[in-house]
């Protein structure tokens, strides 16, 4: 209605002064931010990764990664896995939060962020009492007299840790993204002759892309990276990247070692991450994360 | 909706206040930034003596107004990191042996006065003049420890215990813990080797590598404090730590227990220190004297559980009690007599070539993905990647090709 | 159908608080264990009141999540008004995708970043610790910023751009305009920015760890920092104490929702 009004009678012109906070000069803070806190840190890493110890522009530190292929490959197969269970789990739960009623969806989504508010070290710390073995598992098993189970240490407990901890993350998205889709457009395809499951591919899964894809994004880029899970999961026996990084970083003597590392690391996601994004073809991103 | 606007806006301004007055209402207080382990000083929980709050109330009566600000640190490199980048100025430290020899090397520590430390004279004399700090300036020591090895007797046979081996043991695979930083870890394996741990030729160290790898596939984890968890839950039975904490882990799990291995082991101490950078020596030395007070000693030493080089804590009959009563024969463990010839080692300081090197072979372990044990389960985990990779590939190529038909069609 | 995803819920979000009830569970826990459950008691609970510590880093995680969800709603809300501006299709471009780096970069690599930096200028103004409650509020403010923006953004995409203009023909300056059109309609995408800015600064661990100095610990920080000695059942009560709160604030913010959606259902009615 009120776009056809406005349409229809043109406003009188009348000068008007444009306050200058009201345009893109808004975004300045923004962008000095960006440019402070965000390339700046970034070149940093770059001259790390690019000089010795003492300061000198070298090679070397690049040159080792080649040692640590093994472990980044490890690491992107753990993530890849944890992601796809994620999806494999996340997806169909948020497509039931979405499809319930709006004042249990309240109540549901709540669920699933409180969560995300108690600590992930608090978290992964429990879940290691629990598999442990002489954990909570364990205990039952062996009251009940069955052999005990050995799952710390292992890459299961590892990505078990992993989904665990990230699942929220891969729900959220899709589900935000479910919300928004307008019911009628099922309605429609119900009509034209889909039948339910036929309705769910054709449309609510195409819709959905956005959604999916960000929610790959925030498992995998955190599952990739992490150090504290396959310590404290993985016994410290399995060996991902985040583990490298954060103990070369730590040691002065090997910290442009880890610099390199990362930038490394950071390149290959956003790259991965950027090509993603091209499938989710759809302009409004921004709805995608909550 | 205002409302709730306004609400936003004046939670937002109240916090920052807050912490304005919380960042200005500081400036006449003298602030002490003590640096130490975590767990690493009775702090008034279970009923103990909080010293931090005992020494602000002793400065009180000087007509001091002191407030500690007791920040922990989980490493000696890490703590060695925060000083050495600049980033943060502490008044005391607590740094281990090897660590303090590094810093006096660098010139990074402060002489201390010993005059404003009149207790120091109850320290131990067999702890005077350590290695580290040859010429005693630096240094007061604060808790000494050694190693040894950790077993449950319910599932380790008393036949396999006495040395080092015992952590090789492939009899208890998956039940034994090995330390999770590369000096306690290649210790462990050149003390079973028979080796000096302060030698910097590198094959002695290759052999040790070799020892360690060839122990990765039997251990359940390399650990630091999950330790007390799991050998108190009996999830592992097997591990090597410091003696005062076998006493904490025995008060849980009374089917525990200790000895020293046989031919050599490490000792640790820990020493209370000032680095160059302090804001407030002369209350850090106040402080450090504090330490020494027999009830504050005693206080410590009963919450920690660490063998003290404090006279006036080892002459405390009420502290061995105390000791005796959560593990009898608590004091010979803290306090043991060795054999003649035993290699009781300190681990020293190593220059730069011998610490690359050794964090290089540590790096070799830890990203040695073995070649039997863990193996079958990452092959799976390959497999499964794959999987996944084509299915997601297979899931494309068909879109792409509906798509192209659709087109076709209209 | 209904019954299938209904167990489905019930299975996912049973295995998702499992862990919460154990932690729960232990916090009652006699023994000194993270591992075996010795007899009910309420130790912990005494135990964690007399230590000030862990409260002083609750405190700060708290200030820090408050202070840096702010900052980063005011700097994200502009940033958003402004993007949503913007002519230039590349300096957009660009801005689009600076933003999202913090997003998508792994969280070790942020924090490491920071800490180069930060460790850098402190050094270059000889500041005795270049590491303090400032350098994680940017850290934080950082990495909050672009899920404020991307939540402002959609709601900006969303209005009607015509709205402003003709609350100014109604007489409105721009200033009024905005406050009194513009905000209001963004202002559900506000709410979720900040909570969730909220969120992501309460849950932060990795960054938070290498932009930490020495007067500013937060619970993290402080659980991670437990590692010479363990985790005592402390911190569990600590945590339950915490989610129990967290459960009260969204039994209540439940209750009035319901109560406000019925009084509306009446007024309808009448």
């Amino acid at each position: 209605m009120n776009k056809n009004i406005a349409e229809a009678v043109p406003p009188p012109e009348r000068k008007r002064v444009k306050l200058p906070i009201f345009s893109e000069i808004a975004a300045v803070p923004h962008m000095v931010w960006l440019a402070l806190f965000v390339v700046l840190p970034l070149i940093f890493v770059v001259y790390y990764a690019f000089t010795d110890i003492k300061g000198d522009f070298t090679f070397a530190n690049i040159a080792a990664l080649s040692q640590h292929a093994g472990t980044f490959l490890t690491s992107v197969c753990y993530a890849l896995i944890a992601t796809a269970i994620c999806l494999l789990i996340g997806y169909p739960l948020a497509f039931a939060i979405s499809r319930a009623s709006a004042k249990r969806q309240g109540l549901l989504i709540m669920l699933l962020m409180i969560p995300m508010w108690m600590n992930l070290l608090i978290r992964t710390y429990s879940l290691m009492a629990i598999l442990d073995d002489g954990g909570i598992i364990n205990g039952l098993l062996s009251a009940v007299g069955l052999p005990e189970l050995h799952i710390i240490g292992t890459a299961g407990a590892v990505i078990f840790g992993m989904v665990y901890d990230f699942f929220p993350y891969m729900v959220l998205p899709i589900y935000s993204v479910m919300t928004k889709q307008d019911t009628r457009l099922i309605e429609a395809a119900y009509d034209l002759g889909c039948n339910r499951l036929s309705a769910h591919f054709k449309v609510t899964l195409p819709l959905s892309v956005p959604g999916i894809v960000s929610g790959i994004t925030m498992v995998f880029v955190p599952s990739i990276s992490t150090f504290y899970i396959s310590q404290k999961l993985g016994g410290g026996t399995k060996e991902l990247i985040g583990d490298t990084i954060e103990r070369q970083i730590n040691n002065p003597a090997t910290r442009n070692v880890g610099a390199a590392i990362s930038l490394v690391m950071m390149i290959l996601i956003l790259i991965s991450v950027t090509v993603m994004n091209k499938f989710s073809d759809d302009d409004d991103k921004g709805g995608v994360i909550i | 909706m205002k409302k709730r606007v306004l609400l936003l806006l004046s939670v937002t301004v109240i916090v920052l206040l807050a912490i304005f007055t919380i960042s200005c209402g500081q400036n006449e207080k003298v602030v002490l930034n003590v640096y130490n382990w975590g767990e690493y000083i009775s702090d008034g929980s279970d009923d103990s003596l909080d010293v931090n709050a005992a020494f602000e109330e002793y400065c009180k009566e000087q007509g001091l107004d002191v407030e500690v600000n007791y920040m922990m640190f989980d490493s000696n490199e890490s703590m060695y990191n925060k000083i050495k980048t600049g980033a943060v100025s502490y008044d005391v430290v607590v740094p281990s042996d090897y660590m303090i020899a590094r810093m006096i090397e660098e010139d990074m520590l402060r002489p201390l006065n010993y005059s404003n430390i009149p207790n120091f004279q109850y320290v131990d004399s067999g702890y005077l003049n350590p290695y580290y700090d040859p010429e005693q300036q630096y240094t007061v020591p604060y808790f000494v420890g050694i190693v040894g090895i950790i077993y449950n007797t319910k599932y380790v046979d008393d036949a396999d215990i006495g040395g080092w081996d015992l952590m090789w043991n492939e009899k208890y695979s998956g039940k034994i813990l090995q330390f999770n930083n590369s000096r306690d870890a290649f210790g462990t394996a050149m003390f079973k080797n028979g080796d000096s741990v302060n030698v910097t030729d590198e094959a002695t160290w290759r052999k040790a590598l070799g020892e360690l790898k060839a122990q990765k596939p039997l251990l359940q984890a390399y650990v630091m404090d999950e330790i007390f968890n799991k050998m108190e839950t009996e999830s592992a039975w097997i591990a090597a730590y410091y003696a005062g904490d076998f006493l904490a882990m025995y008060e849980e799990n009374p089917n525990l227990a200790f000895y020293y291995p046989e031919g050599g082991t490490n000792i640790f101490a820990d020493a209370m220190c000032i680095p160059k950078t302090a804001a407030n020596p002369e209350i850090a030395e106040m402080y450090i004297n504090f330490m020494l007070e027999q009830e504050i000693g005693s206080a410590n030493s009963e919450f920690v559980y660490y063998a003290t080089p404090n006279t006036l804590v080892n002459e405390n009959t009420e502290y061995i009690e105390y000791m005796e009563s959560v593990y009898e024969g608590a004091m010979d463990i803290l306090a043991p007599e060795f054999p003649e010839g035993y290699n009781l080692e300190y681990y020293h300081n190593f220059d730069d070539e011998t610490l690359q090197m050794v964090n290089s072979l540590w790096e070799e372990l830890k990203i040695d993905s073995g070649t039997d044990d863990g193996s079958v389960a990452d092959v799976g985990v390959y497999i499964t990647c794959v999987v996944i990779v084509v299915a997601v590939a297979a899931g494309f190529t068909v879109r792409y090709i509906i798509h192209r038909k659709r087109r076709k069609y209209y | 159908m209904k019954a299938l995803s209904r167990a489905f819920m019930i299975l996912i979000f049973g295995i998702l608080y499992v862990p919460m009830m154990i932690l729960v569970l232990f916090s009652f826990n006699k023994d000194n264990s993270t591992g075996s459950f010795g007899g009910f008691s309420l130790r912990w609970y005494g135990e964690l009141f007399s230590n000030a510590d862990a409260f002083v880093a609750l405190r700060n995680t708290l200030i820090l999540a408050v202070c840096s969800a702010a900052l980063a709603t005011v700097i994200g809300t502009l940033a958003a008004v402004g993007m949503h501006k913007m002519k230039n299709k590349y300096v957009k471009g660009a801005v689009n995708s600076l933003t999202n780096v913090p997003m998508m970069n792994p969280e070790i690599v942020t924090g490491i970043s920071m800490m180069l930096l930060f460790v850098f200028v402190g050094g270059m103004l000889h500041l005795t610790n270049s590491l303090s409650f400032w350098t994680m509020l940017i850290a934080h403010t950082t990495f909050n910023l672009p899920y404020v923006i991307l939540s402002v953004m959609p709601k900006l995409r969303q209005m009607d751009k015509h709205l402003p203009e003709a609350a100014m023909d109604l007489g409105c300056t721009q200033l009024q305009a905005f406050f009194k059109v513009e905000l209001h309609q963004i202002l559900p995408g506000i709410i979720t920015g900040a909570m969730m800015a909220f969120t992501m600064s309460l849950d932060d661990f990795v960054i938070s760890l290498f932009t930490s100095g020495i007067d500013f610990q937060t619970l993290p920080i402080y659980i991670y920092t437990m590692t010479k000695k363990k985790v005592t059942p402390d911190v569990y009560a600590l945590f339950t104490l915490m989610m129990a709160i967290i459960f009260l604030l969204m039994l209540l913010i439940q209750l009035r929702r319901s109560g406000e959606s019925s009084k509306e259902k009446n007024g309808g009615k009448g």
